[in-house]
């Protein structure tokens, strides 16, 4: 029989040894239990830390409780409390304010222009919210904010109405740069209500509005409230933005009292005690947010086969279309156009003309001035090494995951999105004590600042990994399985292959979250680590404003760019992931 | 090359056995069916025989050599088996080529010997021209093509099908299976089948295994299963059938009821005084008008109470005189008869045949039957 198969495929009798499977050991096992161990290490190990440090005596060990009656005596401490959930507040009523129509305009009607909106809108998700603060002193600074100026010259004032400086600047600042959370959540939701659940009601004499606030966004609160929440959460653990404007008015918020404990002197306990507290409120929101999504069933039965039909608005969609466009005047047009103005002037406060015309400024920070240069450097490399390990690890999780590889593969689900409760400046304190030390003593080199991007942003690389491997039929694998290929084999040859493009989605997506990323970089970075947002910070407190305009301009450059290399490469759902 | 011995194979998942205690031994170069509705534990014992399922109990050897057993399970990739599935697994990211070259690869082929075997396995599946497509540009059957000269073209010992023309349409899966066929003669590999298609089962098996509930309930050769029943399950599994509930007496006849029927062939087990069924194919079933027909024996009178006329062939169900017995029968399409008329017919003793009744609950297993049928 061998000889008939000989005969059919062509293969000499003699040759026959080659049948034989060849190659080493199956490392395939040693390799998930690696992973896992590196996981719970990069997860566990900061944690511990906090904790541990948060019951310590500073400067001297021991078990205390000091730091957390502290916490909750210190008028300046609950205060900081106080104003953070204020913020917090505004900035997420806020975004729904603004997230809700607008995802309604551009999910269910028949308004004008609505796939730029959303691509205009992604851009403005992206725009680091530090910037975009940036920005707004430029704009609307008390006395030389160009809004201002531009009142005073129309109004004849003596001073303008705007003052960025403030908790209400703040709030403003915060909620025009969270409302995409909302929009996102919203209209991801609407794109599964069928035209038929409205049909149905307008059926019964309910006019469009009516159907709309009765029965179309009833429908999706799960996910407004959703949206509402999120917000509200990365409001509260904003570190750059708020820092920027609150500062000068005084105003003290958690993130920005935590960074100032580690401050000379730096008193690490006292900040993780802060830390934990904040930690629990954001793990329940977040807990919270999740069992109401889980809940939306009802609005996914009809599922995307429900036939949809814009709303015909009318006159009324011009009315929708200015509302859009004028948010993202504020959100985007304005602040480019000022920073980008600055960048060019040789002193921003005067009037733009060739006169006070130059590209010194991208000279300098692009190739004069070390430290800026070096910067940009430092950014594009950990920001690759953290997006290329969260990846790594984040598929190797993912796959163990899906694939029910090892006992317990439930709770290393849970585990892998814990950072996601995590403040980034929380964060930031735990891994400084973890890596401060031996074994892993990383303090002061660019390292610490990898290792924190991964650990930072690990659940949106295995969220992503996750749905890709759950789209592939585990058929694909099991047939290079039995053709004598080994597990790790099959994953490197089949499986990655299969969903590369999602994969390299997904490392663009940590890239760009790690490229922006300030609040954790801020406790980490030294003399030769610093990075790009670490750079604006304190070029803003050293009041170079067009060289922050102009490093600014480059950090934008570098990050459109790869949101544009992720848009054609995935469409517009891919920064979905980003907090879901 | 190979043969199989499954021995006392068992598997569990929570308190059920979905593989119960199973024992078969397959020969070299031969063509066997696992054939059973779904969740009768066939495609978890093709799995095991892969290498992807462990079992709890019991061993699966190839040759002399123990390749599953609860101790220890040699990984897929160690067993030089291939696996044809129901998807068809192609890789949409390799072309035709890739696909069949993937496994001769980790074999370390020289290029050429790699070059010659691929193009000849392509040949022989009659896909030459097509090596460089790649597999969204194929169609369904084409597929199926190319995952069979993946699977061949290793030279495995064994090859596995899982349902692999489940997802093809009905005139094509007609065509493949006799292609299927074909390409067993031709290369002689040692192979299983998986499916729930019992026509599938009798056109391409030397022999069929039918499945149900985990145990194994009769293997055979087509004939033996079709004709020589030994289950209730497998008389109304296979084929239509009459299958009426009774009670075996000394001289050899059921009572159905009231009705004494002879039957000469009997499954093993039954023995005088055992609740048995007795089975009866509706084309066997001789049905005519004329009263002469009562004197045969096995021979009742009845009324028509539906008639279909389908082509082909005619059907009928038919209550017999003094008893609840409904039986349907298959005539020509000339023998016409209508709902009411009085007709006679005659159970020929030698195609009755008594099997053991199932000690399963009646309902579940009518549910399952008519579902299978009215599937296939």
């Amino acid at each position: 029989m061998a000889q008939e198969l000989s005969k059919t495929i062509g293969l000499p009798k003699a040759k026959k040894p080659e049948n034989e499977l060849r190659g080493g050991r199956d490392f395939s096992a040693l390799f998930w239990v690696l992973m896992v161990g590196i996981l719970l290490i990069l997860i566990g190990l900061p944690m511990y830390w906090l904790v541990f440090r948060s019951f310590s005596l500073p400067n001297e060990g021991g078990f205390t409780l000091k730091n957390y009656a502290n916490v909750f005596s210190n008028p300046r401490y609950l205060e900081a409390v106080k104003n953070s959930l204020l913020l917090a507040t505004g900035a997420a009523v806020l975004s729904v304010g603004i997230g809700v129509p607008m995802a309604w305009a551009v999910a269910r009607t028949n308004m004008p222009l609505r796939g730029l909106m959303r691509i205009l809108l992604l851009v403005a998700f992206t725009t680091p919210p530090f910037l975009g603060g940036v920005a707004w002193v430029l704009l609307a600074g008390p006395n030389s904010g160009e809004l201002n100026k531009w009142f005073i010259s129309l109004t004849g004032a003596e001073k303008g109405p705007f003052n960025v400086y403030s908790l209400v600047g703040a709030i403003f600042v915060v909620g025009i740069y969270s409302y995409p959370y909302t929009f996102l959540m919203v209209s991801s939701a609407l794109d599964f209500v069928s035209s038929e659940l409205e049909d149905a009601a307008t059926v019964l004499g309910a006019g469009t509005f009516r159907t709309t606030f009765r029965i179309t966004l009833p429908l999706v609160l799960p996910s407004i409230i959703s949206g509402f929440l999120l917000s509200f959460l990365e409001a509260l653990s904003l570190f750059g933005s708020p820092t920027l404007l609150l500062i000068p008015a005084r105003t003290s918020i958690i993130t920005t009292e935590m960074w100032q404990s580690f401050q000379y002197p730096a008193n690490v306990e006292q900040a993780s005690a802060f830390a934990l507290p904040l930690l629990v409120l954001t793990g329940f929101l977040l807990w919270v947010q999740r069992r109401l999504l889980a809940k939306r069933n009802y609005t996914t039965l009809t599922g995307k086969g429900g036939q949809k039909r814009p709303i015909d608005l009318g006159l009324w969609k011009w009315a929708f279309l200015g509302f859009c466009v004028f948010v993202l005047m504020l959100s985007l047009g304005l602040p480019f156009f000022i920073l980008l103005r600055a960048s060019l002037s040789k002193a921003w406060g005067r009037p733009f003309e060739f006169t006070n015309a130059t590209l010194q400024w991208y000279d300098d920070v692009l190739f004069k001035e070390p430290t800026t240069a070096l910067s940009i450097q430092n950014s594009l490399l950990y920001s690759a090494g953290a997006a290329t390990l969260a990846m790594i690890l984040g598929i190797a999780i993912a796959y163990i995951v899906n694939r029910q590889l090892i006992r317990g593969w439930r709770i290393l689900s849970f585990i892998v999105l814990i950072p996601l409760v995590i403040p980034g400046i929380v964060i930031a304190i735990g891994i400084f004590s973890a890596y401060s030390h031996p074994p892993f003593a990383l303090y002061g080199t660019g390292a610490i600042l990898i290792v924190a991007y991964t650990t930072r942003f690990l659940p949106m690389s295995f969220s992503n990994s996750n749905d890709i491997f759950k789209s592939v039929n585990p058929e694909l694998e099991l047939a290079a399985r039995n053709l004598g290929s080994t597990q790790l084999a099959t994953v490197r040859r089949i499986t990655v292959p299969l969903v590369k493009r999602g994969l390299v989605g997904g490392w663009l997506l940590v890239f760009i979250l790690a490229m922006r990323e300030l609040s954790c970089a801020i406790l980490l970075y030294s003399t030769n680590t610093q990075v790009m947002p670490t750079v604006l910070f304190e070029m803003v407190n050293e009041g170079s404003f067009e060289r922050v305009a102009a490093l600014g301009v480059v950090m934008l450059a570098i990050i459109f760019l790869v949101v544009g290399l992720a848009y054609r490469l995935l469409g517009r759902d891919f920064m979905l992931d980003k907090r879901t | 090359m190979a043969t199989i011995t499954i021995d006392n194979l068992t598997k569990v998942y929570g308190t059920h056995a979905a593989v119960n205690h199973i024992n078969l031994k397959v020969n070299d170069g031969e063509f066997i069916s696992l054939l059973g509705p779904s969740g009768c534990g066939k495609t978890t014992t093709l799995r095991m025989l892969a290498g992807f399922i462990s079992p709890d109990d019991g061993r699966i050897l190839v040759d002399e050599k123990v390749v599953s057993s609860a101790q220890k399970t040699i990984p897929p990739e160690k067993r030089n088996m291939s696996m044809i599935f129901q998807s068809y697994a192609i890789w949409p990211h390799k072309t035709v080529f890739e696909n069949v070259a993937f496994g001769l690869q980790l074999r370390k082929v020289s290029k050429e010997d790699l070059r010659r075997r691929v193009s000849r396995a392509l040949d022989v599946v009659k896909l030459g021209k097509m090596a460089d497509r790649y597999p969204s540009q194929l169609s369904g059957g084409q597929q199926q093509r190319v995952a069979l000269a993946r699977a061949v073209v290793i030279e495995p010992q064994i090859l596995l099908m899982d349902e692999p023309l489940s997802n093809l349409d009905a005139s094509l899966r007609e065509e493949m299976r006799v292609e299927l066929r074909r390409l067993h003669d031709e290369i002689g590999i040692t192979t299983v089948y998986v499916t729930h298609d019992q026509s599938e089962a009798l056109v391409t098996s030397d022999r069929v295994v039918v499945m149900y509930d985990g145990s194994i309930q009769q293997a055979g050769s087509p004939e033996e299963i079709y004709e020589r029943p030994s289950t209730e399950f497998v008389a109304r599994f296979i084929g239509r059938c009459n299958t009426l509930p009774g009670t075996l007496s000394a001289n050899g006849q059921v009572d159905v009821s009231g009705l004494h029927i002879a039957a000469n062939s009997r499954a093993e087990g039954v023995g005088p005084g055992h609740d048995v069924i007795l089975s009866v194919r509706p084309h066997s079933i001789v049905m005519d008008a004329d009263p002469a027909r009562a004197e045969y024996p096995n021979s009742f009178a009845g009324k028509v109470q539906t008639q279909v006329y389908l082509g082909e062939y005619r059907d009928y169900i038919v209550r017999l005189d003094n008893s609840d017995l409904e039986l349907t029968v298959v005539t020509q399409p000339t023998a016409h008869y209508s709902v009411g008329d009085v007709v006679y017919l005659t159970l020929p003793p030698e195609a009755c045949r008594v099997v053991p009744r199932s000690s399963r609950i009646k309902a579940e297993l009518e549910q399952i039957v008519t579902a299978m049928t009215s599937e296939s």
